[in-house]
């Protein structure tokens, strides 16, 4: 046999780790090279945040009756008098070696803060994410299937319509609905405060409800698209059962966007604790970070803006690798 | 944005109502502050933190004062801090969107670079830090909402901006030496204005919403003023003693932001507005001619079948109308005719494997043995199971991307004969080598896209291989293939067929490729058989339509010196086909006998032409060119 083969033998994917020429080597460099210019990007952010406040921001936290020369010496201390450039070196330094200034109020570390709350934040977004994969997927694909073809528009549309408007109304406010229905009506479920598995339930609700039937509509969309595909005629051809079609022919070709949106609600999801936080007393960086913006406690504030700018951007990697590992044609090579 | 569509959005039921909610509002902020301003800011002593009494229908605050008033009366404020940011978000956003097309190159990739960026960032987070440097209160949380939205809108104005500037008009007016602003003020903008319109519309409803936010977080409207999220977030406090103060606030925040979002998604959509009918099945016409008595070994016989599909203007189309097919055990049987003769679908149709919308009727329909129509999906599975094997056009599409080729095939075994993984995949193996893939344990590991295409064909007809087919359907499967290795995978058809003696139906435009395989042709035209023919009559055609298509081809053609043949005009559109004879309006010999529609009839043993006036005079056609090896 003559045939013609196509491309230079395609790389394996099982011998991924670098070496010259290997394209997942040139991806990962470009990726976090990228990452390295955002993070850098959002240090400079936080950084110039203090700077960019008019007015001196010491005289703001301390008030207007606090006396010149105690103003004066917390400028010392926290090194606003020096000269800029010297700031943002010593600002990266610190950085680097793990630190994050010290609260201007409670004369706390604000590492030492962070490191308290940040796992009463990330429990929750993980539950609400995890929420948010097992609810979304199966019902995406059900109403796929149910609706193909241009069948069972009523379903269609009422599922649709009550996404749509779902999806439209705040986490802070469907937490303040399920407050009422739940916690204050039925009384089942506590409605403050971190403790048992049962305080979970609310806040990751509130939390994954929207994203959930946001993602379930794009899964349908996408499956519908790949329903039409060619090689699922030829699944059909098999005569495979049905189930089978679908997950193992439809879905994981649905994957792709399934995984991207999921990056960005996911993103979206570690900043909407901030509010549903707020609502349920739950002791994360977002009941934090709004209580030391109204306190003008600045060196907590940059704080935690860096670690949720960091979470988003991580995100955002975890992504794009899973995305160029879930799909075997390897679009990786593009960049 | 025309009139008719602004006036077809509101015709649109959702965005009818969307509209009445926002008038509604719009009303009340200006009117409650006027009416009940000052009664809003009573204090009533004797009720502090009540429910719900007859005086106070939605209770009290702690001080006192009614909570329907206040809410009310917070409405123009709640309005007015949410347009004025979205005029905010709408007027940075659009700067930033068209600044690249106005500065130099470098500059223009500097701000497009730092928009990306931003957008990586949830809006609030962005809110968040605005609201630090901006300082807590009303007005800087305008601001920060309005340029925490501002990088979307931006990325948007780009996008819009990007795709209209390659437009014709875009380049006269740089030719004509338009300047940059005035080419932005005059030719873009206008231009993209109708997303940006909708978009504003959404995003109104977004910064209400993230205004609420703020203002329950305590960082953007400050007491004593009041919008609805710090009613909101003071209602929450004393949820216990009257949940409606928390619950009012929140219902008048997402009802108006629900009555932007969906306002702006019904403008949205009006161009795209699709009317849903409701159809009845389509009848069945009358039949023709009588059943043909069923032919004891055929492994497919198909009498009178139609395929309709729903016309887009109500009632039904029939790209197949009417199809008599027999195939004999054994037999390889070439289905010719040119695209949308309804020859594709036909073997769908065949095959159970017609679109979901697609309605398929028959007088008579077995296909190896079973009569699959009116039978449940999971009986025809059951019944047809690994009888019927098909070979599609484009192998690069018709494989699971997913999915190593190895597992594809042996799926079919695993399913079908609840074989373990491993046999099934020895199988797999086995097949591949069978059609000639080399190197089978490694390419079954593989991906269908580390396949050519000519590999990817065969492994298509291996997957068909897996079981014992009675009947193999290929529909073109050599198009998408360059010539050599077409050559290839007909002859490996050839084998598979003379090695399992399993009946071949192959399904080209080519007459040529069909006559190198086939020892029967029908021609199809307008989703009807015109022609059938065995092989080693092709020189002796009837129908107009089979001479022509065998005039129009290269490798037939005795005198090369004269120009091909092509067949003038094109078939007709399913949806409007002549009356009488379909050909007609392309045929030299139509003529008044041809208004009314001809049947299949005897023109020789074996051959049958639906044609008035069927030809007699032997075509000189280098036939053997193609069929010398085969006959
Ligand atoms: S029936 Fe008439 S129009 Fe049709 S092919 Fe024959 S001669 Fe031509």
């Amino acid at each position: 046999m003559t045939a013609p083969v196509a491309a230079p033998p395609a790389p394996t994917r099982t011998r991924v780790p670098a070496w010259a020429g290997n394209p997942w080597a040139g991806f990962l460099l470009r990726r976090l090279g990228r990452l390295l210019v955002s993070l850098a990007v959002l240090v400079t952010l936080a950084f110039g945040m203090i700077h960019l406040i008019p007015g001196d921001p010491v005289r703001a936290a301390l008030g207007v009756t606090a006396p010149p020369d105690l103003v004066d010496a917390r400028r010392e201390a926290l090194g606003l008098n020096d000269p800029l450039g010297v700031q943002f070196v010593d600002y990266v330094r610190s950085l680097f070696s793990g630190d994050l200034g010290v609260s201007m109020t409670s004369g706390v570390p604000v590492s030492e803060t962070i490191g308290q709350r940040l796992p009463a934040t990330a429990s929750l977004a993980v539950a609400a994410f995890v929420v948010v994969m097992l609810a979304a997927i199966p019902l995406g694909l059900a109403m796929a299937v149910l609706t193909r073809g241009g069948r069972r528009r009523s379903t269609e549309l009422g599922f649709t319509s009550t996404s749509a408007v779902v999806t439209a109304i705040p986490e802070f406010l469907l937490a303040v609905g399920l407050v009422f229905v739940f916690g204050v009506t039925l009384g089942w479920f506590p409605v403050a405060g971190r403790s048992d598995a049962a305080s979970y339930v609310l806040p990751v609700v509130a939390l994954a409800l929207g994203p959930a039937l946001l993602m379930a509509r794009i899964v349908r969309v996408e499956a519908l698209a790949v329903m039409d595909e060619d090689f699922v005629r030829t699944a059909r051809a098999k005569r495979l059962p049905p189930l089978r079609v679908y997950l193992r022919h439809v879905f994981p070709n649905a994957l792709t966007s399934t995984l991207t949106i999921g990056g960005l609600l996911l993103s979206g999801m570690i900043v909407g604790t901030v509010l549903v936080e707020n609502v349920f007393a739950w002791p994360g960086m977002g009941m934090t970070i709004v209580s030391s913006i109204l306190a003008k406690d600045y060196p907590v504030v940059q704080g935690i803006v860096l670690v949720y700018g960091a979470a988003v951007l991580l995100m955002n990697l975890v992504v794009d690798v899973l995305l160029a590992v879930a799909d075997p044609r390897s679009t990786i090579r593009e960049g | 944005m025309g009139r008719e569509q602004w006036q077809a959005a509101l015709r649109n039921p959702v965005g009818a109502v969307a509209a009445g909610l926002l008038v509604v509002l719009a009303i009340l902020a200006v009117v409650a502050p006027i009416v009940w301003g000052d009664a809003a800011e009573e204090t009533d002593p004797a009720a502090l933190s009540q429910g719900s009494t007859s005086e106070h229908v939605l209770g009290t605050d702690t001080l006192g004062r009614d909570i329907l008033l206040r809410v009310l009366v917070a409405t123009r404020y709640s309005l007015g801090l949410a347009l004025l940011a979205t005029a905010i978000c709408v007027v940075a956003g659009v700067i930033l969107g068209v600044l690249p097309a106005v500065l130099g190159r470098r500059a223009g990739r500097l701000v497009t670079a730092a928009v990306n960026l931003a957008v990586a960032f949830p809006g609030l987070l962005l809110a968040l830090f605005f609201a630090v440097i901006f300082g807590v209160g009303a007005r800087g949380a305008v601001l920060a909402i309005g340029l925490a939205g501002a990088p979307s809108f931006a990325r948007l104005v780009q996008t819009n901006v990007a795709a209209v500037a390659g437009r014709d008009y875009v380049a006269a007016a740089r030719v004509a030496g338009v300047g940059r602003f005035r080419l932005i003020a005059r030719h873009l903008l206008p231009n993209i204005g109708e997303p940006l319109v909708v978009n504003a519309t959404v995003m109104a409803g977004t910064a209400l919403l993230s205004f609420a936010g703020l203002s329950f977080l305590g960082l953007g409207v400050q007491p004593p003023a009041y919008d609805w999220g710090r009613l909101l977030g003071e209602g929450l406090d004393r949820i216990y003693i009257n949940p409606a103060a928390a619950l009012a606030p929140g219902v008048a925040v997402i009802v108006a932001g629900l009555a932007f979002t969906l306002l702006g998604e019904s403008i949205a959509q009006v161009v795209g507005v699709r009317a849903v009918r409701r159809r009845t099945v389509p009848e069945p016409a009358p039949q023709e001619a009588a059943v043909a008595e069923a032919e004891p070994d055929a492994v497919l016989a198909a009498d009178d079948l139609r395929v309709a599909f729903p016309a887009p203007g109500g009632g039904w189309t029939h790209p197949v109308d009417g199809v008599r097919l027999t195939v004999r055990r054994g037999e390889t049987v070439g289905i010719v005719g040119e695209s949308g003769s309804g020859k594709s679908l036909t073997a769908l149709a065949v095959a159970q494997l017609a679109p979901d919308a697609a309605h398929v009727t028959a007088q008579r329909l077995e296909v190896a043995g079973v009569a699959p129509l009116g039978r449940t999906g999971a009986e025809v599975r059951e019944l047809l199971g690994t009888k019927v094997a098909m070979v599609f056009q484009d192998p690069m599409t018709s494989f699971n991307p997913s999915m190593r080729v190895g597992r594809q095939l042996a799926e079919v075994t695993r399913v079908h004969e609840r074989q373990g993984r491993r046999a099934a995949l020895a199988r797999a193996v086995d097949r591949l080598r069978t059609v000639r893939v080399p190197a089978p344990e490694r390419r079954a590991h593989q991906y269908p896209h580390e396949f050519s295409g000519g590999m990817r064909q065969r492994a298509m007809i291996a997957m068909g291989l897996m079981s014992t087919p009675e009947l193999i359907i290929a529909d073109e499967p050599t198009t998408a293939l360059d010539v050599t290795v077409q050559r290839q995978v007909l002859r490996l058809l050839k084998d598979v067929q003379a090695d399992t003696g399993a009946a071949v139906v192959l399904i080209s435009h080519d007459i040529a490729v069909v006559a190198q395989l086939c020892e029967r042709v029908v021609v199809m035209y307008a989703g009807r058989v015109v022609e059938e023919v065995p092989v080693e009559r092709l020189g002796q055609a009837a129908h107009p339509y089979t001479r022509a298509l065998l005039a129009s081809v290269p490798d037939l053609a005795t005198d090369r010196d004269r120009p091909l043949a092509t067949i003038a005009g094109r078939p007709p559109d399913p949806a409007d086909r002549p009356e009488g004879c379909a050909f007609a309006p392309r045929c030299e010999f139509a003529d008044d006998a041809c208004r009314v529609r001809p049947g299949l009839a005897a023109v020789a043993p074996d051959q049958r032409a639906a044609c008035w006036h069927p030809r007699s005079q032997p075509l000189n056609l280098a036939l053997d060119a193609v069929t010398g090896g085969q006959a």
